[in-house]
């Protein structure tokens, strides 16, 4: 077998006209971390409503964000990818199904990828906030009640504040995995960093190294967001918590 | 968009979308669950190994994996494996391997990194006390993990491998980014061309919501019935 090592396809030029082929891969890493962080915003607002939903005393509030949970679980990310690019724009209105469909390149496609990550995220994190509400003293609400404080006041001043703490290493993780995660909108055209390495596999030729380049740029990412996640948990640890919401391994990635 | 709701392309279609689709689907998911668990198995003893290189390589090897997106692994393989096929069989030039048996490496190898971190909780929810007393009993150590360790860890960690292995159902529908046929990818090929997108998309995502939620549901009362009472 004889494969053809080149490692310095990087340094000439990409047919894309971007400049470099390292050029084009870092291009990539910023449409990727756009799309991670973008989604990320609309995962912990959502999930943090849908958490809190889970555990209300109100049965009807609490089937709702089950229902919200299961319903992003249980179908692929790929899947849910598709049904906001391909199928999102024909069910709303028809004018603002035509305005999607009418965005210019990059967004047409970046924008329901945003959205398809956010959601699918958010009812992981709504898992975690349930957990970590859960994971809190009962007295802790009973007193809250026991102030004087209403529902919503007993969550903004006692149950949250406590929760969002505990929860801060398991969110780390969902972090690393909406990173991840985002390679899966190169099936709708996003040109993400995955889809930059194959792209530039396919203009070179030079699968491997286009490839080890994409792997080491991840590992990279992940590393920087460990560190940083690292020196976070310990800001915000609880004093007197030692373990976290979540210190049983749950399936996923 | 063309007219209301088309339930006539699924009647038209429903044969293929499951005896092609699906079932190359179930199959991936089945065999790379058997051999993920057994690899994932393996690494989580290297991992928990006393050999420091054994316990080192394991450990990068699935960090490694666990950092980067599916997607980027599934491409690696796809073009590594007729490499790696060469060099076995040591041939001069790379050599085809099918779309099955391709997947099939790709996904028992990234899987393996999973079920071995639940693997691994598994093991080590075990006392120590009683590998020691596997010892004292004059057991070696497969002994010791065969007979003592691994069949409580199993137990107690059944309801995470099932859970990953609804995680692994659904990630299986990535392989529609190397034009192989699974279910979505069936699908996909009908909706391009009858232009059913709207029909096609949706029908996938609800036979993958019925079918998740039900096992899920499943994993949920096992784990109520074989939790063990201590």
């Amino acid at each position: 077998m004889h494969y053809h090592w080149n490692w310095g396809i990087f340094w000439q030029q990409s047919p894309d006209g971007d400049g470099t082929y390292l050029h084009t891969l870092f291009v990539g890493l910023g449409w990727t971390l756009a799309l991670a962080l973008l989604a990320w915003a609309i995962a912990l607002a959502l999930g943090m409503v849908v958490g809190v939903l889970r555990t209300t005393p109100s049965k009807w509030l609490e089937r709702l964000g089950y229902a919200y949970v299961e319903l992003f679980r249980n179908i692929p990310l790929l899947v849910q990818m598709f049904l906001w690019y391909f199928v999102m724009p024909e069910l709303v209105p028809k004018g603002l199904g035509d305005w999607i469909k009418q965005m210019p390149p990059p967004w047409g496609a970046f924008v329901p990828a945003v959205l398809c990550l956010g959601t699918f995220t958010s009812a992981r994190v709504a898992e975690q906030v349930r957990a970590g509400i859960n994971s809190l003293p009962r007295g802790q609400r009973m007193a809250g009640t026991a102030l004087g404080l209403t529902l919503p006041q007993t969550y903004r001043y006692v149950l949250l504040p406590m929760a969002l703490r505990i929860i801060v290493p398991p969110l780390g993780s969902e972090f690393l995995n909406i990173i991840k995660n985002s390679a899966v909108a190169l099936t709708i055209n996003v040109v993400e960093l995955t889809a930059r390495a194959r792209a530039m596999q396919e203009y070179s030729f030079q699968v491997f190294e286009a490839f080890t380049a994409a792997t080491l740029i991840y590992l990279l990412v992940n590393l920087v967001v460990v560190l940083l996640m690292r020196y976070l948990e310990r800001k915000v640890a609880v004093p007197g918590y030692i373990g976290t919401a979540g210190s049983t391994p749950a399936a996923g990635h | 968009m063309s007219g209301a709701f088309d339930f006539d392309v699924i009647a038209r279609t429903w044969r293929y979308l499951f005896f092609d689709g699906m079932a190359f689907t179930l199959r991936l998911t089945l065999f790379a669950m058997a051999g993920g668990i057994f690899f994932g198995t393996l690494l989580a003893m290297m991992r928990l190994s006393s050999i420091k290189p054994l316990a080192w390589i394991a450990g990068t090897y699935v960090n490694t994996l666990r950092s980067i997106p599916l997607v980027l692994v599934i491409f690696w393989f796809y073009f590594l494996v007729p490499y790696i096929g060469a060099w076995l069989v040591r041939s001069d030039t790379p050599i085809h391997v099918g779309a099955f048996a391709s997947s099939l490496l790709t996904f028992v190898m990234f899987e393996a990194c999973y079920y071995c971190e639940i693997m691994r909780a598994g093991i080590q929810s075990i006392p120590r006390g009683q590998v020691w007393a596997g010892y004292a009993l004059g057991l070696n150590y497969w002994q010791s993990m065969g007979h003592v360790v691994l069949p409580q860890a199993f137990r107690n960690m059944l309801p995470v491998l099932l859970t990953q292995t609804i995680v692994l159902f659904q990630d299986v529908s990535l392989v529609y980014v190397l034009s192989i046929t699974d279910f979505v990818g069936a699908a996909s090929k009908v909706a391009e061309r009858d232009g059913r997108l709207v029909e096609m998309y949706s029908f996938v995502a609800v036979v993958y919501f019925v079918a998740c939620f039900a096992l899920s549901q499943f994993v949920r009362r096992l784990q109520a019935r074989i939790a063990i009472v201590r």
